[in-house]
């Protein structure tokens, strides 16, 4: 049993320890939890000296790392196949950072605590499978193994419109998951396994072009199996206008939720883009790589403008999601180099950032109960060093530089100018919006007389400060030094680069 | 001497480290942290300029270090520092104004329960502001000129309780932004025609001519857009009188005399690279921006927000002389000006500073910084009178200054463009009015606030008193580098730059883009050009001449002008608020609606919030609603129509389909009901239906 296999069954383990557990032993199930995650965590780390950076990946079988091949369904050509590359091991690091320092987050949860932890480990093994999966069946697999905890994480442990927001987001994702089916079943009915002449479910096999056959070759249809392909991811990502589920989603959730769904589940859309659409139909996607710069210039504008106007600070950082989203799109659609590696490094540093951001939300809603941006005011006296750390995360939010935002922000920008001029000038107007309502933000929350109400209210504790230092670490060290996760994903986001950009013609 | 420049840029941040998690448990708040930072800064300064600079006296010296930061694909971007002339002069300006304003705020800052907060932003400006300069590379300029206004965002709203400085501080830091824009999209029009941000490498791309023409005008005027931001040129100059919001050496030091300068020394960075096209728009905004500002400097009551505009004016005069080609002067007005300028702003705070005691002791909430409360300091503040009145009358462009030599070069500088460029007799004809305007003003605020009578009563003024020494020192300091004696060495021409070793040290850069151009700047507004070996393109017969003869006019005419000028500035100064002969307040009613124009900003703030502030926020308000009425409308939409169509078609499986169903159950019930009715169990019955059936079946038989 290979690492990449423990990292994804381990938690459905610790998932099964919990359900064995008491119901009272309130500790037993986090520690079982915090405890998991610890360990997940430690494998993956220590995954990091053995990766070799200088590997593809991507449609290379050779060149994948930590693989494991086993058959699973033989009869259908369905295999457990995972493996890493530059493409999926940062995420699979992010992961499993998120996991471990959302349990702690967690612990505020009251409610049948067994069960949301169980659910939660259960999320943790069908992120880290979608994101090792080197088999389609098996994605599409750990891909609705997440969208089962995480209605039920909404739906029971969330805020009031809860069922209505797990709901929709259940039922909008399922929608995405029935177009993805449908191309995978296209895709596995028109490619030949050359090796055994039977069709396959493989990933690699599907993305040499040579496989393909039967209605694979007729380009329209090409075109609608790469839009079936794009609605699916695009609703994740979420692209506008597939968003509106995630600020519903957010707003109920709780606040690890939150950040898991903000720090992974959105990034697992633009990762099956990458994974999927790019290398299987490098062509469709050369041709639409427009589309995809349009939609990126559009989430990034529209997310910040909606996220000026929001009143409940949590809605205002989804809508921010949405916009820092965009910027991924924008980067991956430039296929250049420097656009490619932003667009993978801006998924990384946006799971860290917004993960901070949601974890700020949640302190204060814990203390006072609310999130209107409004109720607040002149708590930078009461609380500096939330105010410190908040700082911290919206100017990494803002793209300032020594923040790691900023380095992805402007890789995307100097991978797009020269192929998309217009749309990043478009875009480059976001960071003004975006600096706008952020500062806008941390003035109505902070500054000002002092707010009587919360004259007595608790400064930020060490359990909350245990979950943000982390990542404001994180966020500064890749600010100032990128290259230890930049180095992880060069080669493979190249070469997927010039795979797109050099195919068909 | 590498490894000095980057204790000079890292010491701060070592400072700011300590003192910001640490300050309030260590004693005095840590002060000394930042204190000891910069002022070894400052000796290692002083040491590279006095050992490098004039020690070895090479304009062309140059040094750098730079290591790959970023790497995609095979690219690598690399970045560092760089040591010329140029970054060593900025740097004795950054830590010698930075220096004396951390001395100055240990008396001006004392008691403020966030003492030490004050100190590591300080250093983490002064951090930030040296990195600016050391940089070698667009991208890390630019990265460190976000920090500055990261620095200056902390520091205008450093009493954030009250909303007026939480809003000037929002406000610098998005109105900077507008220009960081601009200038990100001139870096990546740069770095895609030339794959490279590195300013050596661009300067030799441009050369070479891999960008020129239209696109290097369009580069060259975007990425002065980030100067317009951050040296608050109209139209973006609306943040900096604002700024004044912050604690007022916090006003000498970034927003006067070092920050604000970025934006003029990253346009003497791009000199080189600069279109005629270009520059021409630079200029125009310059010279635009030095009229325009002092016009509203001369009605402002409250005495930092006449020094802010002020600023706003100066810098436009760097920038006009920049556009203009007089690189030479427009760098040394940048440096005579920190002088100065963080003088005035000293001393104006040692003023506030007196007027807060005063007003403190008799309970009055009067505004400490109304020149119309002063009147009469001369007496109780004599250090802080004659420093300021030495930095005034630099300001103001009196002969003997440091100010007059720079201000005269860039005026001449401007003239002799003029008479090369006869259409654009514009910008000599803004530069002069605003001396004049500047030297009014200037007398103005001082006589309103050092003349007459104390305004606020004899009780009041028995309060009185000279500022502490921590904070009379660096006024005398800065006062005394405001004479033109420490700028002209060795020549010691009162009256040019000429000879002097800032004008041999900083020559006109050779412009790389006129190999095409369509002019040649004129050689009078170089003044440094002695000093170098004339290039064979502008200094070779006629040609040289002429220039030579029109620069011994333009500067002539030029310093008769200026003086006259500003003395008629000073005279009519002198009358109006000294000797009180001509009537202001008649003279604001004869002006009306010019006055009113000036006295509230010519409704700048006004005009942009209702465009561009009301129109995002309406903008986004509106997009919001389309968000969530119409998108989510049509999501929840869907859902209803599926549910209403999951209705209809649940009461059509009732009742039709399953209708259906039943209706066939029931027929076929009715017929077993009527069929069962035979089957009773009695045999006498079945036999009579037996004998009953016979006989139908004998008699149809026989029939």
């Amino acid at each position: 049993m290979g690492p990449l296999t423990i990292i994804t069954f381990l938690p459905l383990v610790g998932a099964a320890v919990i359900a064995l557990l008491p119901k009272e032993s309130i500790k037993a199930v986090r520690w079982t939890a915090l405890g998991t995650t610890a360990i997940v965590l430690l494998i993956t780390l220590s995954l990091y000296p053995q990766f070799s950076p200088g590997l593809i990946g991507i449609n290379d079988p050779a060149s994948f790392q930590f693989v494991e091949k086993a058959d699973w369904i033989p009869s259908l050509g369905v295999s457990y196949y995972v493996g890493v590359d530059g493409l999926s091991f940062p995420m699979i690091l992010l992961t499993a950072l998120l996991c471990f320092l959302c349990i702690p987050a967690s612990y505020g949860i009251v409610k049948s605590v067994k069960g949301y932890f169980a659910m939660f480990l259960l999320l943790e093994t069908g992120m880290m499978g979608a994101f090792v999966s080197l088999d389609f069946f098996l994605f599409y697999f750990f891909w609705e193994i997440m969208l089962l905890p995480m209605y039920f994480l909404i739906g029971i442990w969330g805020g009031p419109r809860r069922v209505y927001a797990a709901i929709k987001f259940f039922l909008y994702t399922l929608v995405g998951s029935v177009l993805m089916l449908i191309a995978i079943l296209a895709f596995y009915f028109n490619v030949t396994d050359p090796a055994t002449g039977q069709h396959t479910f493989n990933m690699l096999t599907m993305m040499n072009q040579e496989n393909h056959s039967g209605i694979l070759l007729i380009n329209s249809v090409r075109s609608l199996l790469w839009f079936a392909l794009f609605i699916g991811f695009a609703i994740k990502v979420p692209v506008f206008p597939f968003h509106t589920w995630l600020p519903d989603a957010h707003v109920e959730a709780p606040t690890a939720i939150s950040v898991i769904l903000a720090g992974v589940l959105l990034k697992m859309g633009t990762y099956g883009l990458l994974r999927i659409s790019y290398p299987i139909l490098p062509d469709l996607t050369r041709n639409f790589a427009w589309f995809l710069a349009m939609m990126g210039a559009i989430n990034i504008i529209y997310g910040a403008f909606c996220a000026m106007a929001q009143k409940d600070l949590k809605k205002l950082v989804a809508y921010s999601s949405i916009s820092h989203m965009g910027f991924v799109l924008l980067g991956m659609s430039a296929l250049t180099s420097a656009g490619m590696n932003g667009a993978v490094m801006q998924m990384f540093n946006h799971g860290t950032i917004t993960a901070m951001l949601f974890l700020l939300v949640g302190v204060i809603y814990d203390r006072a109960h609310h999130r209107e941006i409004n109720g607040f005011g002149g708590l930078a006296n009461v609380m500096p060093r939330y105010l410190g750390i908040t700082a911290v995360a919206f100017f990494a939010s803002m793209g300032l530089p020594g923040l790691s935002g900023f380095i992805s922000e402007s890789m995307v920008f100097i991978g797009a100018f020269p192929v998309w001029r217009t749309l990043t000038i478009i875009s480059i107007l976001g960071i003004i919006l975006t600096a706008a309502y952020l500062l806008w933000t941390l003035q109505r929350v902070f500054f000002g007389a002092t707010n009587p109400k919360y004259e007595g209210i608790a400064d930020i504790n060490s359990r909350e400060l245990f979950t943000l230092i982390p990542l404001a670490v994180i966020v500064i060290y890749l600010g100032v030094w990128p290259h230890p996760v930049m180095e992880l994903m060069n080669t493979s986001m190249t070469y997927l680069g010039n795979l797109v950009s050099g195919s068909g013609l | 001497m590498l490894g000095l420049a980057l204790y000079i840029l890292l010491a701060p941040l070592v400072a700011f480290t300590i003192v910001i998690f640490f300050g309030r448990k260590l004693p005095r708040g840590g002060d000394f942290i930042s204190l000891f930072a910069i002022w070894s800064g400052l000796a290692a300064s002083l040491y590279l300029f006095f050992t490098q600079m004039l020690g070895h006296y090479d304009p062309a010296f140059a040094l750098s270090y730079r290591f790959d930061w970023v790497t995609w694909g095979t690219y690598k971007l690399n970045i560092g520092i760089a040591i010329d002339n140029m970054s060593m002069m900025m740097l004795v300006v950054v830590t010698l104004v930075s220096s004396l304003v951390h001395l100055f705020s240990v008396g001006y800052m004392k008691g403020d329960p966030k003492y030490h907060r004050f100190f590591s932003f300080l250093s983490f400006f002064s951090f930030s502001m040296i990195g600016l300069v050391l940089a070698d590379n667009l991208l890390i300029i630019y990265a460190f000129w976000e920090l500055v206004g990261l620095s200056s965002y902390l520091l205008i709203g450093f009493w954030h309780e009250k909303d007026s400085a939480s809003n000037a501080a929002k406000k610098a830091f998005v109105t900077n932004r507008v220009g960081d824009a601009g200038m990100l999209i001139g870096m990546l029009i740069c770095f895609t025609a030339l794959g490279t941000l590195n300013l050596v490498e661009l300067k030799d791309g441009v050369a070479q001519g891999h960008l020129a023409g239209g696109l290097l005008t369009a580069a060259g005027i975007l990425l002065f857009m980030g100067a317009v931001g951050k040296s608050a040129q109209f139209p973006l100059h609306v943040w900096l009188p604002d700024a004044m919001e912050g604690p007022t050496p916090v006003s000498a030091l970034i927003h006067a005399a070092t920050m604000v300068a970025a934006g003029v020394y990253l346009v003497a960075r791009l000199f080189p690279i600069l279109t005629p096209d270009a520059s021409l728009v630079i200029a125009y905004v310059g010279g635009f921006t030095a009229i325009f500002a002092a016009t509203i400097a001369v009605a402002q009551n409250d005495i930092k927000r006449v020094l802010a505009y002020s600023t706003v004016s100066q810098l436009g005069y760097m920038v006009m002389a920049l556009g203009t080609g007089a690189f030479t002067a427009g760098f040394f007005h940048l440096v005579t000006h920190a002088m100065f300028k963080a003088c005035l702003f000293l001393g104006s705070g040692s003023i506030i500073f007196a007027m807060h005691h005063v007003l403190h002791n008799i309970h009055s909430h009067d505004d400490a910084q109304d020149m119309r409360n002063m009147g009469g300091l001369k007496k109780y503040m004599p250090v802080t009178f004659w420093t300021f009145l030495i930095a005034t009358t630099a300001l103001a462009g009196v002969p003997f200054t440091s100010g007059f030599l720079s201000k005269d070069a860039i005026l001449g500088g401007t003239l002799a463009f003029a008479m090369e460029h006869p259409k654009h007799w514009l910008l000599p004809a803004f530069g002069f009015a605003a001396a004049g305007l500047t030297a009014f003003y200037m007398f103005r605020l001082v006589y309103l606030t050092f003349y007459g009578t104390f305004r606020k009563g004899s009780e009041a003024e028995s309060h009185l008193h000279e500022s502490p020494r921590v904070m009379t020192v660096p006024l005398i300091v800065l006062a005394s580098l405001s004479i033109f004696f420490f700028y002209a060495a060795p020549a010691f021409n009162p009256t040019t730059p000429a000879g002097g070793w800032f004008a041999t040290l900083f020559p006109t850069p050779e412009n790389v883009t006129l190999a095409s151009g369509r002019y040649v700047s004129p050689a009078s507004s170089r003044l440094g050009d002695e000093a170098v070996e004339p290039t064979a393109e502008h200094a070779s017969g006629t040609e040289a001449l002429h220039s030579a003869h029109l620069e011994h006019l333009a500067h002539n005419w030029a310093m008769l002008i200026s003086i006259l000028v500003a003395g008629l500035g000073i005279w009519i100064a002198t009358l109006a608020y000294y000797k009180w002969k001509i009537d202001p307040e008649k003279w604001r009613l004869r002006f009306g609606v010019a006055y009113r124009g000036m006295y509230n900003k010519w409704w700048c703030d006004e005009v942009y919030k209702a465009t561009a502030i009301n129109g995002t926020l309406g903008l986004s308000k509106g997009l919001a609603w389309f968000d969530g009425a119409i998108l989510d409308g049509i999501v929840n939409g869907s859902a209803t129509v599926t549910r209403l169509f999951s209705t209809v078609q649940g009461w059509f499986d009732n009742k039709v389909v399953d209708g259906l169903v039943n209706l066939t159950a029931m027929v076929v019930g009715f017929w077993a009901h009527f069929v069962r009715s035979f089957q009773t169990g009695q045999v006498q019955r079945y036999l009579l239906y037996t004998l009953a059936g016979v006989g139908i079946v004998i008699i149809l038989v026989v029939i």
